[in-house]
């Protein structure tokens, strides 16, 4: 019952691995289900399939209801395959917490690529528990990317926190914002400002537009250096530090970001900094008639190569890594607990015992934890004296 | 012993076909399933049978509901059954026909593999026991 059981791959699965690694889509998808149900043997199936991922470009878009997301996605996907790459797309929706019911509808906008099955499309809800989301969504990009897909879109409403874990599994991040939401750009203020690598005023023939683009190319640059603000606290906008901003804000076109990526390493340079930040681009598009999707593909592009040129890239998937490793050893000690709680008489008898004050929550914890750590210590001293 | 549990959903693919702009029936079938609490992914209007196809194949859904309104159904219905063999589908997917079917057909179409047609008027209850009670089982 142990952890080595959990990662077995049984013979259906092992053929089903086999298939998807064969290109069937039937077996992707049933891969998908599978991840998603949390079925058993579903750790297996991922951990079979962990050596050949590694190889697509993984990119995450939010956005509040209504930016355009889908629509976008459906033209990104239609630009991608024709340079010739195959496409994945995971789109996260969310769920009824009452029912647990969802209506998956942002299918209903992929119409650029009818019949293409090299773009795979799939719907997610937002369904278990805690962390489960985002847990689900990474095992799915892995699926894509060992099936052998070049792009894999990430796509989610930028809602709340489960979202937002969501899109930081992609090596490159956009945020979509619409013309005239001063209020969005006010909530992208609460925490959706930090993730975002590329931001995107997308509906960009809309009024308003050309002042959306100004406010968030001044969050952005009030990001990259905290301190600037302070010198010129007094003066009602911020002057821009270096021309290459100025140079950027004023033609907007696919020039600047050579120039910014360019202009943005040497500065850090001079800081004596290894690791040159990545300053976000801020665009234009209207998905709509695909208008500057080729430029933020371009930009897509260059972040990843500045995510592979300045090492960044590394840094990003140890920290994902990580994350992953922490969030499984979370769920499975919970699930050790809970087992040890059931075998005590269950939560609601425990809570009892509690109420009626024959014992108080902590001392319960600590009853029920403690031969858990006892296990632990000990495999911990056996392993010790093994060494020595 | 599994460290989680599992949190399985019956997915359904709730689809319009064809020329038919039809789509209140689909819209409020929609509704009940996901407040039934199933995960419904809509189709949207005018879909070709391969649009479906790539759809039901890619979503991995349980439950395959098509709405015809515009009487194209013997057309229809017989390319996106043929499109789910191709990729090995249809032998663990429901398919439904909703909308007005003349009895002739409606046999025809359950000779094809449908497994049941849904005309006006039926109870909202009625279509989600159906597939609760016939939902494929999967490993």
């Amino acid at each position: 019952m142990g952890g080595t059981d959990a990662t077995a791959l049984g013979d259906g699965d092992a053929e089903l691995v086999e298939d998807l690694l064969a290109g069937s889509h039937r077996a992707l998808a049933r891969v998908i289900t599978r991840i998603e149900n949390r079925s058993s043997g579903y750790r297996g199936i991922v951990a079979a399939l962990h050596e050949h991922t590694g190889d697509a470009d993984v990119i995450g878009i939010t956005g509040a209801p209504g930016a355009g997301k889908s629509t976008l996605v459906d033209k990104l996907a239609a630009a991608y395959r024709d340079h010739g790459d195959t496409v994945g797309v995971v789109a996260v929706d969310p769920s009824s917490p009452y029912t647990g019911g969802a209506v998956l509808g942002d299918r209903i906008r992929m119409s650029s690529n009818v019949g293409d099955m090299d773009v795979f499309f799939r719907s997610m809800s937002a369904r278990g528990q805690l962390g489960g989301l985002s847990m689900a969504t990474a095992d799915a990009v892995k699926a894509l990317d060992a099936f052998g897909k070049d792009a894999i879109i990430i796509e989610t409403v930028g809602a709340g926190q489960n979202e937002v874990d969501v899109v930081r599994t992609a090596d490159t991040v956009a945020v979509l914002v619409q013309p005239g939401s001063g209020d969005d750009v006010q909530t992208l203020k609460a925490g959706i400002l930090e993730i975002g690598d590329v931001f995107v005023v997308n509906k960009a023939d809309m009024d308003g537009a050309e002042r959306t683009l100004a406010e968030l190319e001044e969050m952005v640059h009030r990001r990259e250096s905290p301190t600037k603000g302070l010198d010129g606290g007094h003066h009602g906008f911020e002057v821009p530090n270096h021309p290459d901003d100025g140079a950027g804000q004023g033609d907007g076109d696919g020039g600047d970001e050579a120039d910014g990526g360019d202009g943005d390493g040497g500065d850090e340079a001079d800081g004596g900094d290894e690791a040159p930040e990545w300053t976000p681009e801020v665009l234009r598009t209207v998905a709509n008639t695909g208008e500057g999707v080729a430029e933020l593909i371009e930009t897509f592009d260059a972040h990843a190569t500045h995510l592979r040129e300045s090492g960044a890239i590394e840094s990003t998937k140890r920290r994902r890594y990580a994350e992953e490793i922490r969030t499984l050893v979370r769920s499975d000690v919970g699930a050790l607990a809970a087992a040890e709680i059931e075998r005590r008489g269950g939560i609601d008898a425990l809570a009892d015992s509690v109420r009626r004050r024959e014992t108080d929550p902590y001392s319960l914890a600590a009853e029920i934890v403690d031969p858990i750590a006892e296990c632990v210590e000990s495999d911990a001293g056996r392993a010790d004296r093994d060494a020595t | 012993m599994s460290a989680e549990q599992e949190t399985r959903a019956i997915r359904c693919l709730v689809a319009k076909v064809g020329l038919d702009g039809h789509d209140r029936g689909a819209h409020v079938i929609a509704r009940a399933f996901r407040d039934a609490g199933f995960e419904v992914v809509y189709s949207g209007l005018h879909r070709a049978p391969e649009e479906i196809v790539q759809a039901a194949v890619q979503e991995d859904v349980d439950v395959l509901g098509i709405s015809i309104l515009s009487g194209a159904h013997n057309t229809l219905v017989p390319k996106v059954i043929e499109g789910l063999k191709e990729y090995d589908a249809f032998e663990d997917t429901l398919v439904l026909v909703g909308g007005i079917i003349p009895d002739d057909d409606e046999a025809d179409l359950k000779g094809l593999g449908v497994a049941e047609v849904f005309g006006p008027g039926t109870p909202m209850e009625e279509t989600i026991e159906f597939i609760r009670n016939n939902v494929p089982e999967r490993a």
